[in-house]
């Protein structure tokens, strides 16, 4: 059963979504930044990786933006029936993903990624029916 | 330059839709043995703490994210994501054929979408090349 209204069920789950892909973006992001983990383990060890991502600031944002997203995923499941809600905001959330990771990490979103992220975006919503 | 995956990297791709589903099947498995949490009883989270299927959902899970973060580190995020997605497929096999679950049409039509997204995105470049940064114009040469 959903309690909340509708303007208030979308506000939720697309908080939900913008703050997952935030938490994405920035963490690849960092990543990028960062350079090929196993190349850095090979030179430096595992503490010397570990080291390297733990002292990204971009990385620790990551996280954060991860955690809020986890703890308003709550807030949405105590108003939001679970059945729409996950699967609404883990579309949402890969769709969002494509976007921004043209808009912020200038990845090449060619005709084949996009195809990728609606087909994955519709098929985990069919896999919640 | 198109960017292939040698074997081991996609290994680490392997890890990632696995871990993450079966850390999350684990999880859930052990959670019902330990019963519904509640603000009140927040004691309840130590004893899941020591259930032993819960502790192996959380080094699942921590692996799925050691390895998920090496994937970024070589990979574009929209290439790793779809990868990522694969483990609902993951899952959704597992309850029909470990627990013999009854799947819908609905849940293999989102398998097939899922499979053929990954497909997508599985054959083609996995990092965006991004051209050199020009160096600082130093004026005209005398």
């Amino acid at each position: 059963m959903t309690y909340a209204g509708p303007f208030e069920t979308w506000a939720t789950i697309l908080t939900v979504a913008a703050t997952a892909v935030a938490g994405d973006v920035l963490t690849a992001g960092a990543m990028r930044r960062i350079g090929d983990l196993d190349r850095i383990r090979a030179q430096a060890g595992l503490a010397g990786a570990v080291r390297a991502v733990v002292s990204s600031p971009m990385f620790l944002l990551g996280v954060l933006s991860m955690a809020l997203s986890f703890f308003s995923l709550l807030f949405t499941l105590s108003n939001v029936e679970l059945s729409l809600a996950a699967p609404a905001s883990a579309s949402l959330t890969f769709l969002g993903n494509a976007f921004a990771a043209k808009l912020f990490l200038k990845e090449n979103v060619d005709r084949r990624r996009w195809f990728a992220a609606i087909f994955v975006c519709a098929g985990v919503f069919l896999l919640s029916k | 330059m198109k960017h292939t995956l040698t074997p081991q990297r996609y290994l680490i791709l392997l890890a990632v839709m696995l871990s993450a589903s079966i850390g999350d099947t684990l999880l859930s498995h052990g959670m019902a043995q330990v019963g519904p949490v509640s603000l009140a009883h927040l004691g309840l989270l130590l004893a899941a703490i020591r259930n032993p299927w819960v502790v192996t959902g959380i080094l699942c899970l921590l692996g799925f994210f050691a390895s998920y973060l090496t994937a970024l580190s070589w990979a574009d995020l929209t290439f790793v994501l779809p990868s990522t997605a694969f483990g609902y497929v993951i899952v959704a096999l597992l309850s029909k054929y470990w627990l013999h679950e009854h799947l819908s049409l609905y849940r293999w039509a989102g398998i097939l979408l899922i499979v053929c997204g990954v497909g997508f995105v599985a054959n083609g470049p996995s990092l965006t090349e991004h051209a050199p940064k020009p160096l600082a114009p130093t004026g005209p040469i005398p």
